[in-house]
């Protein structure tokens, strides 16, 4: 059964990689992910795994690689940050085109320019209409639940697609805390063996990947991909049951905190999530009803879903750990599509949206704090003075 | 060439036994009329005589061999973007080496990528020079035609001096063309510490050799073939592989190989042409021969002969 | 043309060598002619030749294949033909 440990979240995230036990390991070096691809060279180099460890030269080429690799049929890995993921972003949505179910920890860092290296979403929200899956993490245990439950997800049969597993550079990637291991055999029965679909190595019947598709069939395959998006959210939802069952810890699509009776709350992701929850329950104590959503899978979004758990609310803030520059928060737009559509007879919460946390910034309880207040002021009348409006920054 | 030379070198490579195999790249491909790189694919699988494994850079090879559901291949074939064709073949074959581990595949499978000079020189040089510095075991074979042909005929690293693309046209402020040397990516190739060979479709028994060569290594081989691009070069159709003959008889392209370290010029032309040769049936460098690029052609020759007679140096030297 | 729902995820093209099905043999202006008594079965236009559309029978050439010739000609310009006379000529297409 479990063992509990206290490791940081990219020692949890390299043993769920080596529980998997990958037939390729492709590779490339960028903080704060580096990590994770020296202790999983170190399980390869000492016999514990498998896998064979391809040393690319760049991130770019980690992609292409780790593409090649599994459209020749098998299981693959890799891990990025940042830059790095921004140099593969041709390659990402190739990974996606050609339906390969590539296993990626991301840990999150902030975009240059300016240069730096510490947590926020910016890479991960760019990436977030590559067509990969996407699987966001509050904590260690959450990064090396969904990375397990990644494999799961991306070798379906039903979807074959790349999967991204997301958690916070340093915040989470660097921070040692206490988690609990599964056992390598349960994992291993967990995920199974990997299964071929159409693989390039059939040498019996060769095929031919990446043809050139033009205006006469183009609009078709992407059609065919968005179904295959669509049938993501069973998946994701039927592998977490299984994985309860396994694991005694229980996912859905985005996590619900003390949210059925709330007239306020908050959207926010990762590990703010959790110094927020706290302020949540410190609120509650002084009558205020306040909750939280925190998502899970991004992508595909669960719109419907999502408006439905929000819809009872009187205001709702949306919380961005990244910017879209000339436009709202990332996933602000995606509440607020999401509430547009939910059925309320007529009525929505009021929301609002927050820009924090950017190049690794402190999220503060006192930032939740003036947040959940200022909402609590609008759900007894107040107007919205400014609909997006940085947070924590010196004025 | 003389007939019966010509019937020699048919029965080395046996030919006729040749001709009876299963061609590994099948008629109905897009290339246009006269193309030199088919012939170049064609020459290389020709020397296969083991199961092989492709990928091919985006260019005009892979657009032309493989759209919706027409593929002219007829073995395992994977393209994925325009600069990776060696980082997503080394993928490939690392998987392969995975699988073997595990008692998944057969021992004999060959791996070879193919791009164009703009996906191997320019844009895929980093992926190439990762790969082949990993030593994957995979033999990259660059279809050099001197310029991107699949966007329409810009010059790359691999365009001669003097040669007239649409995005280094000879005009009236710059009569010349291409100002800049061709970058010796054979030798670069070479200085990674693997087999690198020049190769040309002329001379096809010495191409297949040099591709059976690279294949009886174990790791990483380059080879840089000629193609002729009858359009990017404004030539006939009929001329590719006289023109790839006449690039390696004017020592434009020399033939050579380059084996731990030691450098082998494998085909000496009987009697080496002058450049003019090579250059006057192409329209590319029709401008060279017009009184304002007075001296050019001569400054290219003094180029062709300086490179030349280093080869020739450094192949007689010890060995 | 096909419907959405009856592609392979991913694009992948499960049958080797179906460029076969396209002809590209209306690409052509001009046409190689083989005359036979002029041939020394060298095998060099079955080698050169970009578009596999030359015939070839227990190792001997036996014509073209018209369906894919796209008549560039490298074939005629190649052919050694016998003392001097080609065994294959290139002849202006509809004429």
């Amino acid at each position: 059964m479990g063992k509990v440990v206290a490791v940081t979240g990219n020692e949890a995230v390299a043993n769920a990689l080596r529980q998997a036990d990958p037939d390729v390991c492709s590779l490339y070096p960028i903080t704060p992910q580096t990590d994770i691809v020296q202790r999983f060279s170190s399980f390869v180099a000492n016999g514990v795994v498998q896998t064979e460890l391809l040393n690319a030269e760049s991130e770019h080429s980690a992609m292409s690689a780790a593409i090649g690799a599994s459209a020749a049929g098998g299981r693959v890995v890799t891990a990025t940050s940042s830059q790095g993921l921004a140099l593969m972003w041709e390659m990402l949505h190739i990974a996606s085109g050609m339906n390969l179910p590539i296993v990626m920890p991301l840990v999150n860092r902030a975009l240059s320019a300016p240069l730096n290296i510490h947590g926020d979403h910016s890479d991960g929200m760019g990436a977030r209409d590559t067509g990969w899956v996407q699987l966001w993490s509050e904590s260690a245990q959450e990064a090396y639940d969904n990375t397990i439950m990644a494999f799961r997800v991306a070798e379906h049969a039903d979807i074959r697609l790349p999967v991204m597993v997301c958690m916070d550079g340093f915040i989470v990637s660097h921070s040692i805390a206490r988690m609990e291991y599964l056992g390598d055999e349960e994992v291993k029965n967990f995920i199974g063996p990997y299964q071929t679909v159409n693989p390039l190595l059939d040498m019996e019947h060769p095929k031919s990947f990446g043809p050139l598709i033009l205006t006469d069939l183009y609009h078709e395959y992407k059609r065919l991909q968005h179904e295959i998006m669509g049938r993501v959210k069973n998946v994701v939802l039927q592998v977490s049951d299984e994985f309860e069952k396994l694991s005694g810890r229980k996912y859905g699509l985005f996590e619900s905190y003390r949210l059925d009776d709330a007239d306020i709350a908050l959207v926010i992701l990762n590990s703010a999530a959790g110094t927020s929850k706290d302020v949540v329950d410190e609120l509650r104590d002084k009558g205020i009803k306040a909750g939280l959503l925190k998502p899970r899978l991004f992508r595909p979004f669960p719109y419907e879903e999502i408006g439905k758990a929000l819809k009872h609310l009187k205001a709702v803030c949306v919380m961005d750990r990244a910017d879209s520059f000339g436009g709202y928060g990332p996933m602000f737009m995606e509440i607020s599509s999401a509430m547009y559509q939910a059925d309320g007879n007529g009525k929505r919460p009021k929301l609002i949206n927050k820009i924090y946390g950017l190049g690794g910034r402190d999220y503060m309880p006192s930032d939740a704090r003036q947040v959940l207040l200022e909402l609590n002021e609008i759900a007894g009348g107040a107007p919205v003075t400014a609909v997006k409006e940085y947070i924590g920054v010196r004025e | 060439m003389e007939t019966r030379e010509l019937l020699k070198w048919s029965a080395q490579v046996k030919l006729r036994e040749k001709s009876k195999q299963e061609g590994r790249l099948e008629h109905g491909h897009r290339m246009c009329a006269g193309c030199g790189a088919p012939t170049v694919v064609k020459m290389v699988l020709m020397a296969t005589e083991y199961p092989v494994v492709l990928s091919n850079a985006t260019g005009c090879l892979e657009v032309s061999t493989c759209i919706q559901e027409f593929t002219a291949w007829k073995t395992p074939w994977i393209h994925t973007a325009f600069e990776n064709a060696a980082a997503t073949l080394a993928g490939v074959e690392t998987m392969y080496r995975a699988l073997l581990k595990k008692g998944k595949m057969p021992e004999n499978v060959k791996f070879i990528a193919f791009g164009g000079d703009g996906g191997t020189y320019d844009i895929g040089l980093q992926s190439l020079s990762g790969a082949m510095e990993r030593g994957h075991d995979m033999l990259y074979v660059c279809y050099d035609n001197g310029a991107y042909m699949n966007t329409g005929i810009q010059r790359s690293s691999a365009t001669p001096l003097g040669a007239d693309t649409t995005t280094s046209p000879a005009g009236s402020a710059n009569p010349a063309g291409k100002l800049q040397q061709r970058k010796d990516l054979t030798r670069i190739m070479a200085d990674h510490g693997i087999y690198a060979a020049q190769a040309s479709p002329s001379h096809w028994l010495d191409l297949m050799n040099k591709v059976k060569k690279a294949h009886s290594i174990k790791g990483a081989k380059f080879l840089n073939i000629i193609a002729p691009c009858n359009r990017g070069w404004r030539t006939a159709t009929d001329n590719s592989i006289e023109l790839s003959r006449l690039a390696v008889e004017t020592c434009y392209w020399p033939l050579y190989e380059i084996e731990d370290g030691k450098l082998k010029v494998t085909v000496t032309p009987e009697e080496k042409k002058p450049v003019d040769l090579f250059f006057k049936p192409q329209g590319r460098f029709k401008h060279l021969y017009s009184p304002e690029n007075e001296g050019v052609l001569e400054k290219i020759q003094a180029q062709i002969d300086k490179t030349w007679e280093r080869l020739l140096k450094e192949s007689e030297g010890p060995c | 043309m096909k419907k959405w729902t009856e592609l392979v995820p991913g694009a992948v093209v499960l049958e080797a060598g179906s460029s076969a099905k396209f002809k590209t043999g209306s690409w052509r202006t001009f046409r190689p002619e083989w005359l036979q008594e002029n041939c020394i079965q060298c095998l060099m236009c079955w080698l050169y030749c970009p578009d596999m559309a030359v015939k070839v029978a227990d190792g001997k050439m036996t014509g073209f294949d018209y369906d894919y010739c796209k008549g560039c000609g490298v074939c005629a310009k190649e052919c050694p033909g016998k003392q001097g006379k080609k065994a294959i000529i290139m002849k202006p297409e509809g004429k």
